[in-house]
Parts: structure tokens; sequence; C-alpha cells
């Protein structure tokens, strides 16, 4: 440990630029029960993902009323949910008040076009389960295009239970992913090996992202946020190799000869 | 150095208990020095299958709070020779199985047996993380039918994860799978999931096959392991199993249903 005269000339701390990426949540309206379904919902999805993570509460589609906007309930409801909000973005001077009253953090408005698959996402069943990024995540994820992104690759089955998860690039697997396993990834995922669990590729919003497997047996296959369950999937390659793609924001499958 | 092995399966009343009984018979009857641990605190049960509930005096949990020795919580088997059981306490949560003393007692058994058998309680809190932790290996007992085989399937996850082995990095636990309550019959009928599918689902190796019989519910309710029944086919299946468990090559045994049916024997089937 320095000595005390050192650490008296030190400042205390130093302040530095950061690019974080966050998980904005883009507020329509706010009704106290449907805001906490709806979150439910979401987190059910992909448990597991959602846990811990910053939130940023956008309002540049917020139409309900000011007077509706309980900030204190919004931050009570996410906190019981283990989501943390920390800041607004975009919203008028009332709405901003509210949310400085709730010592939230004040962002400026988001400058980025409307999501292209804006219209689509309106429909409950083609919702999406994965945080959109932010414009400041948005930035790393272009960049991916030129620098080759970290895949991970697992040898071991992905048993009940178990999470695996590539933050920033491909997910590959060499053994079955079982019923009740769940794996993500910010790109593709390969799995060499009968996929029965839940696989979701292109979590942070990349509509490229593909799945491919041996064994087409999953219980639900996700990719940028448009997905299908179990159910869906019975009528085309079902147990047999396949490719999943996003074609035209609908799940396409494709044998895989 | 004795090897831990751990009798586990996530859900309950699929056999553990009369597995660990008969693999541990198994082992001390071919003359190693083996003792059987009950970890289910609160539900003891190895101790009736053993015959030996009336001469529990101490219990696990005593000598894990230095109320007792080992030696004298130890019973001997009065069947086979080289046999020990250490009971469960009736009376204590699971939470009195700490981690320090748990090793404690599994470093002293280390020092002169050559195999030390834990009973796994059901489900995938304290005792049976307890029971897992310091396994060289494990018998994940399944029953044919889809719950049974995603909780073995759960199970699997967690030895590869939280136990001794894995958190310190050594070669990864050996896993077994051993099917319970297999009854050829219905598997033909497509009632039952068969070896295959379950082997096929699960992806570990096949130590053994025990078929459905009466025979095992009359052992347990005698306090007789199944395995002492030579002349049943649940017996040999165990037996054949215990083989295996020490690099043996057996065939497998007991998975045809041997008696046709009527309409096969009218149609030749």
């Amino acid at each position: 440990m320095p000595d005390a005269d050192a650490l008296q000339t030190m400042p205390c701390f130093q302040l530095k630029g950061a690019n974080v990426p966050l998980t904005a949540l883009e507020l329509r309206y706010f009704e106290v029960e449907a805001f906490e379904e709806t979150l439910r919902d979401k987190i059910r999805q992909a448990p597991g993902f959602f846990r811990d993570i910053p939130l940023v509460v956008d309002l540049s589609r917020y139409k309900g009323p000011s007077s509706e906007l309980d900030f204190f309930q919004l931050i009570g409801i996410c906190r019981r949910h283990s989501m943390h909000v920390v800041a607004v973005r975009g919203g008028d001077e009332d709405q901003q008040r509210l949310a400085r009253n709730a010592s939230l953090a004040l962002l400026p408005a988001s400058s980025r076009p409307e999501s292209p698959a804006g219209p689509d996402q309106e429909t409950a069943s083609q919702d999406t389960p994965s945080p959109e990024p932010t414009a400041e995540a948005a930035r790393p994820v272009e960049q991916e295009q030129t620098v080759p992104a970290e895949s991970r690759l697992i040898t071991q089955p992905v048993r009940s239970g178990q999470q695996i998860y590539a933050p920033d690039g491909d997910l590959i697997i060499l053994a079955p992913v079982q019923a009740g396993a769940e794996v993500l990834a910010a790109g593709n995922i390969h799995v060499y090996g009968p996929l029965r669990g839940r696989a979701l590729a292109g979590v942070h919003g990349r509509h490229t992202a593909r799945v491919f497997c041996q064994s087409l047996e999953a219980e639900l296959v996700s990719i940028a946020g448009h997905y299908k369950i179990s159910e869906d999937l019975q009528e085309k390659g079902w147990k047999a190799p396949a490719q999943i793609q996003l074609k035209e924001n609908v799940l396409a499958v494709s044998p895989l000869a | 150095m004795a090897k831990i092995i751990t009798v586990t399966s996530g859900k309950g009343g699929v056999g553990k208990t009369t597995t660990s009984a008969s693999i541990s018979t198994g082992l001390a009857r071919r003359g190693h020095k083996t003792v059987v641990i009950d970890f289910d605190v609160g539900l003891r049960n190895l101790d009736l299958i053993m015959n030996c509930e009336r001469r529990v005096v101490y219990d696990f949990v005593n000598v894990i709070q230095g109320e007792a020795t080992l030696n004298q919580a130890l019973i001997r088997d009065k069947r086979v020779n080289s046999l020990y059981i250490l009971p469960a306490s009736q009376t204590r949560e699971k939470e009195a199985l700490t981690f320090e003393g748990v090793e404690k007692v599994l470093n002293e058994l280390s020092e002169t047996f050559d195999y030390i058998v834990c009973d796994s309680p059901a489900g995938i809190e304290h005792g049976a993380l307890m029971a897992l932790y310091f396994a060289d290996a494990a018998v994940v007992t399944t029953n044919p039918e889809v719950s049974s085989v995603r909780d073995s399937d759960r199970i699997l996850g967690i030895l590869q994860s939280k136990s001794r082995r894995a958190e310190k990095g050594l070669d990864p636990v050996e896993e077994y799978l051993l099917l319970t309550r297999y009854n050829p019959d219905r598997v033909e009928r497509g009632e039952m999931l068969s070896v295959e599918d379950v082997s096929d689902i699960l992806a570990i190796p096949l130590l053994g096959v025990i078929p459905e019989s009466q025979i095992v519910l009359n052992a347990s309710n005698q306090g007789l392991p199944v395995i002492l029944e030579d002349e049943s086919d649940a017996g040999q299946a165990y037996d054949d199993a215990v083989a295996r468990l020490e690099g043996e090559e057996r065939e497998f045994r007991f998975l045809k249903a041997d008696k046709k049916g009527f309409l096969a024997r009218v149609f030749g089937g």
C-alpha cells in the first residue's frame, strides 16, 4: 500500500469517457399491469440474459399522457425483475422533470433512423425477445463487419438448465444441445449435433444471423428477436439437418443437404 | 486413496437408494473394502434397505459435528464382511452437512477404504450438491421416461460445472448411465423409452439396465440389497453393472421381452 502522503497528492478519482452498450426500453404507454406482464414475458424468453442489466427508458415513441408516467412504479417493477433503470432518453420537458424527480439521468433523444423492422414489431408474436442495441451499441456492431468477432467453441453437451452465451460472435457447439438448455449468440449458432433446447442467434439485432443444426428438435429458435416455437417448427425439416434464417422478417427453415 | 462414487438422479423415486445398496454390496463382495453413505438427511432409507436400522446409534451428522467418531458411527454389514454403512440423521436438516464436515469425513474414510459410495438425495439442492461435489464417478440412475431423462440431463450439467473436479480443473467426473425399472414388453409396445433412446439423449456410457421386477420391491421390504438375489434377473443385472464399473466387459442382458404374447404366438410374430 502506498504511504499516506503519496495518496494525499493523488486525486481521489479520474473521469473517463466510456462507451457502454445499453439496453433501451422503448415505452409506448405506461400501464402497471400490462408493463409488468410484458416484462415478465420477455424475461421468460431469455432468463438470465436480462439479469442485472442497466436499462434506458426511451420516450421517443411514448404516446400516453405524461401524467400516467409514474417512474417510481416503473423503476420498482424493473427492480423486482433484477433490471436497473439508469436513465431516460428523449421525452418532453414535463417527462424529463418527472424523470429527474425519480433521480434518473437524462440522455438526449436518439438520432438514429427508425428501425426498418418497425411495423413488424407491432405484432406480439414477432416481437423481439432480445434487447435492441442503442445508438451507442450500434457503432461497435458495424465495426464487426471488418474485425473478425470472437467466436465461442463448446465441445461438451449443453445440458438442461445450462446457458451458453457468445456475446460478440458465433457460437459453435460440437455436441447436443439438450432440452431445457439455452444457447445465445450475437452472431450465428452452429450445432454439430441435435438441437433440442433453445437457440437465440443475433441477440443484438443482427438480422443476417443464422442457426445451423444436424437435427432440428428445438424448443425455440430465434433470430434477431423473431422466433418460432417447437409447435411451429414441426412442419419443415423437423429431426433433420437444417438451417434457419430470417427472410423478410419471418423465420425460414431449409434443409441442409 | 478411495474412489468416490455418487449415485444420483435429480428425480426422486427412480431407485437411487436401491442402486447404492446393490452397488456397494457388489463392490464389497468382489473383495473391496467399501462404505456406503446416506446423504439423505431427514429422509433416511438406506439403513432400511441394508437391514441395519436397528443398529443405528450415531449417524453422519454426529460425526460431522464431532459428537461421535467415525468408528462409532460406521455399521458393519452382517452379510458381506468388507461393507460398512454410514447412516443419515433422521432428525437434522440437510444444512447440517457442511462442506468442511463432509470433506473431513470423506478424507478420513479415504485412508482405509477402497470405495466410498454416496447415496444422494433427490433434487438439486444442498444435500444433492454435497453428495456429488466430491465425486470421482457418478452413476446417474434414470427411469425410461422423459421427465427422469430430463432431470438426469440437468444433474449431468451440474456435475460438469459444480463438482470439485470441475472447479479444480481436474479430469472430469466419470459419468455412467444406469437405467432402472426397464420393462422390455412396454418398450416393444411403444409405452416406454428404449435403452437406445435414453443413451442417445444423455450421451454417456451405459453401465447397466435393471429390469422392472417384483423381486426389487420384495428385497427392499426385507432389507436385502437386490444384488444378493443371485437367481433374479435384477440381481444379475446389478452384478453385471458392478463388474462394468470395474472395467469388465459384459454383454447386456434382459433387454428383450422373453415371453411372447398370445397374438404374437398365433401369428408367429
